[in-house]
């Protein structure tokens, strides 16, 4: 059995995440008032090389943050469904489906009486029903009181706010999808769209010829930048950018490092909200500074005995997958129940990109977690079950996302053959809350915990 | 004229006893899963490349140790003719990467053919047209062919790869030929022989296929002009060979006159283009590959894809386009609301047809197109 410690469980958020929060905050509150001012505002594929756009003082969105953020708004399937409308096949991954309904001007606001221009409440919420509106109709309304309350009606939080797109950033190291995605944005909004394509890697070393591919690539995105700009590459921004994400990422590793400590001093949902930092602002001195700050508090925590996972820790999972955004509680309840920690994600190495010098640079991006072959992919996943102590794993079957779960199985065989764990697969969906099914969940959910019991008093 | 199509029909059925007898013959056999590898090294190696397109007769079973539901049967069906022994007669296998689907399935054929066969990787790069592209495409080009080398015991010379360049740039020109001759004699080449007729090419060597196709060509041209009194349209999508949803076709007479389609046309209708070092030849056909749902286009902001497709069906003379969404082909799926959009600006009628060769119940799709059928003779 694991150590028992007193729990006092941290109810108040810490000055670290605070931090972070406002990082992202900030992201977001200056690409709007960059928008306002007439300055270009790109969206940019998460695994992008940030460093180039840092360079050029270009502010950037992050179209799968915001997805995944709308999708934990809860107006995750309004999107879906409004993509679908669009044409969209609901095969398609749900952050694409979201991103191209916002890119189309799609939004989930208030509902509006149309007559009284009242919100109309539902009485079990006592809130606004939820509508879909188009962002465009009401732009092209004539000023006034009914055109101001449509616009306030949308709803407030950040990722349903982000302004539209002067340009687009794509790199496919994470899916093939992403090209085609970005393609649609280019072509909704008639703009310019720089590709870094990332070809998948077969071998656990980045070939010579893959580094010689993707810097010819950095060279053209460059001069793309510089016009889309309208200024020089700056190399000493891009420097300072470099350095910021390289601190960015160690900060980052360390704090999910902490899961490694038994039991851990957070749950390692915190990870999933924290992601949003590694994603939209890497490149920046702020969230390296606010991970420094977590990870001083998690230190703290762990000599006095502190966690931020609130119930005692019995076991120790890995998470593997995006999570079901749409479904977090959901997804919390029956770790919670039976005292089970998530202390290993596959987001830890995928998001800590180290390097120096810009050969390096291009190496790091190549590794993302779906541009990696099978070998790659276990030895991470090993990697952090081995040091961060677990007892099982929790395998999302993510029908958004087919190059993550498509070998799933065999990497499940491999962690049991390995490890000697159990593994057990759960189907959902990152974005959209039509593809995941709660028993289903629970069932699976209990049944590794009772396969993980078994291990253990076979241990004992 | 019977007899050729009858062959044709035979071949397109029977991979299996095609695989057979090639290997009788003492030849050896690559496997070559979509899209666009370049089989004419294969084919320079003195070997017969096979086309891995999935099966209409076959039940996804034991792919399901690696694959979950929601991918495309194609991919599904090639890792389970490869499990099953259907494709143990194969010498090795190629396993391009440019889907979703197909990054990890490259991995589960490699981890479960580890104790048969070489498993050949490629990955296409999509920013593909500058020198810095085509250097990348011909260093993986140079992996395949050092692998194939091994297998055929024997080194591939520059001359073995201009011969084979020559050999697939003709059958090129049979085979749009071929398409061109269909559409105009759909009284003759009805649906289900003009699949067949296309399919057999994945099953043969090429020069064997040409000459075939060739003779076959040449006897359709000579026949008197059809005055073709059903429907016309384009087809597109990933793969279209089900015999039941062809005959369907020729039941409700709809002529095929042009095709956009991954395994037909969308695979012969780039050339390989003139070029000293035959690699680089290679690499830029791939760079010249263009309006096509897996590959990238640097003038994304247009719609050039869509306007390819509706130019196709106005230059082919079709009455409207079908296509026949491959479910869970994201790449497809992911086209489809600009080309809806650029074809109803068009006026050009559309049906959207879901399928996957899983699909036994052609009911729903006999009345969709019988409708289609309908509206298109009255309009």
């Amino acid at each position: 059995m694991c150590l028992r410690k007193e729990y006092i469980m941290a109810k108040e958020v810490s000055p670290g995440v605070k931090a972070l929060r406002q990082v992202v905050e900030d992201v977001y509150a200056e690409a709007r008032e960059a928008k306002k001012q007439g300055k270009p505002v790109g969206w940019s594929s998460s695994k992008f090389p940030c460093e180039l756009a840092a360079a050029f003082d270009l502010n950037v969105c992050y179209p799968e943050n915001q997805a995944a953020g709308i999708a934990a708004n809860r107006d995750g399937e309004i999107m879906c469904q409004a993509a679908e409308d669009l044409a969209f096949d609901n095969d398609i991954c749900g952050y694409a489906r979201i991103s191209l309904a916002y890119a189309a001007g799609k939004r989930a606001a208030k509902k509006l009486d149309p007559e009284t221009l009242e919100y109309v409440i539902n009485p079990e919420t006592e809130k606004p029903y939820t509508e879909l509106v188009d962002i465009n109709e009401i732009w092209a309304m004539p000023e006034g009181e009914e055109k101001e309350k449509r616009l306030a009606a949308i709803k407030p939080y950040r990722q349903m706010q982000m302004p539209m797109p002067d340009f687009v950033l794509c790199c496919n190291n994470i899916c093939n999808c992403m090209t085609k995605w970005y393609e649609n944005i280019a072509r909704m909004h008639d703009i310019p769209l720089v590709m870094i394509d990332i070809p998948y890697n077969n071998t656990v070393e980045v070939d010579d010829t893959y580094v010689a591919y993707i810097r010819g690539q950095f060279d053209k995105a460059i001069e793309q930048l510089e016009k889309i700009s309208g200024k020089k590459f700056d190399e000493k921004k891009f420097e300072d950018a470099c350095a910021n994400a390289n601190r960015t990422a160690k900060a980052w590793l360390k704090v999910c490092d902490y899961l490694q400590y038994k039991p851990a001093p957070m749950s390692g949902f915190d990870l999933f909200n924290h992601m949003a930092d590694v994603v939209t602002a890497r490149g920046r001195l702020a969230a390296a500074e606010a991970f420094e700050l977590l990870a001083t508090e998690l230190e703290e925590n762990v000599k006095t005995g502190k966690s931020t996972l609130p119930f005692p820790e019995q076991y120790r999972v890995m998470f593997e997958g995006i999570p079901c955004w749409p479904k977090l509680p959901a997804l919390f309840r029956p770790l919670k129940k039976n005292g089970v920690n998530v202390t290993a994600v596959v987001y830890a190495p995928a998001f800590g990109f180290v390097y120096n010098g810009m050969d390096e640079m291009v190496r790091a991006y190549c590794k993302a977690p779906n541009s990696v072959c099978i070998e790659q992919g276990v030895d991470w996943r090993e990697g952090i079950c081995r040091d961060n102590k677990v007892d099982g794993v929790l395998v999302h079957y993510n029908r958004s996302c087919k190059p993550w779960s498509g070998y799933m199985a065999e990497m499940q065989r491999r962690f049991t053959a390995d490890l000697g764990i159990p593994c057990a697969g759960f189907d959902g969906d990152q974005a959209d809350p039509r593809n995941f099914n709660e028993a289903q969940y629970e069932t699976r959910v209990q049944g590794l915990v009772e396969a993980m019991e078994a291990n253990r008093l076979a241990k004992e | 004229m019977n007899t050729l199509f009858e062959k044709f029909d035979q071949i397109s059925k029977s991979p299996a006893a095609q695989l057979s007898a090639y290997k009788a013959q003492g030849k050896k056999a690559i496997g070559v899963l979509p899209y666009y590898a370049p089989e004419e090294l294969v084919y320079a190696a003195g070997m017969v490349p096979f086309g891995m397109w999935g099966s209409n007769k076959k039940t996804i079973s034991r792919a399901k140790e690696y694959c979950a539901t929601f991918y495309c049967t194609i991919a599904q069906l090639a890792v389970e003719m490869l499990l099953d022994g259907t494709m143990d007669g194969l010498d090795g296998v190629i396993t391009p990467t440019i889907c979703d689907t197909l990054r990890p399935m490259s991995q589960n054929i490699r981890v479960s053919m580890s104790d048969k066969m070489p498993v050949i990787f490629l990955a296409h790069p999509q920013n593909r047209f500058d020198l810095n592209g085509l250097t990348f495409t011909v260093s993986q080009y140079t992996n395949i062919r050092k692998k194939l080398e091994e297998i055929a015991g024997k080194p591939i010379t520059d001359d073995d790869i201009r011969a084979a360049i020559k050999v697939y740039n003709a059958c090129h020109v049979q085979q749009r030929r071929f398409v061109k001759l269909a559409g105009e004699h759909p009284d003759v080449v009805t649906a289900v022989r003009r699949s067949a007729v296309l399919k057999a090419g994945w099953f043969m060597l090429k020069d064997e296929y040409c000459a075939m196709l060739k003779e076959l060509n040449d006897k359709i041209e000579a026949l008197p002009a059809c005055d073709w009194p059903g429907t016309k349209v384009v087809v597109s999508g990933i793969i279209f060979d089900n015999p039941i949803l062809l005959q369907i076709f020729d039941d409700y007479k709809i002529a095929i006159v042009a095709d956009d389609v991954a395994h037909e046309s969308r695979t012969f209708k780039t050339d390989i283009p003139d070029d000293a070092d035959p690699m680089m030849a290679l690499a830029k056909q791939f760079a010249n590959r263009d309006h096509d749902v897996l590959l990238y286009d640097p003038q994304s902001s247009k719609n050039r894809r869509a306007e390819f497709v509706a130019q196709l069906v106005k230059d082919s003379g079709a009455d409207g386009l079908v296509l026949f969404m491959q479910q869970f082909c994201d790449p497809e799926e992911m086209e489809y609301p600009y080309l809806k959009k650029e074809l109803d600006a068009q006026g050009i009628p559309h049906i959207k047809l879901g399928i996957d060769q899983q699909m036994r119940d052609f009911g729903q799709a006999r009345t969709a197109l019988q409708a289609f059928a309908d509206v298109l003779a009255v309009g």
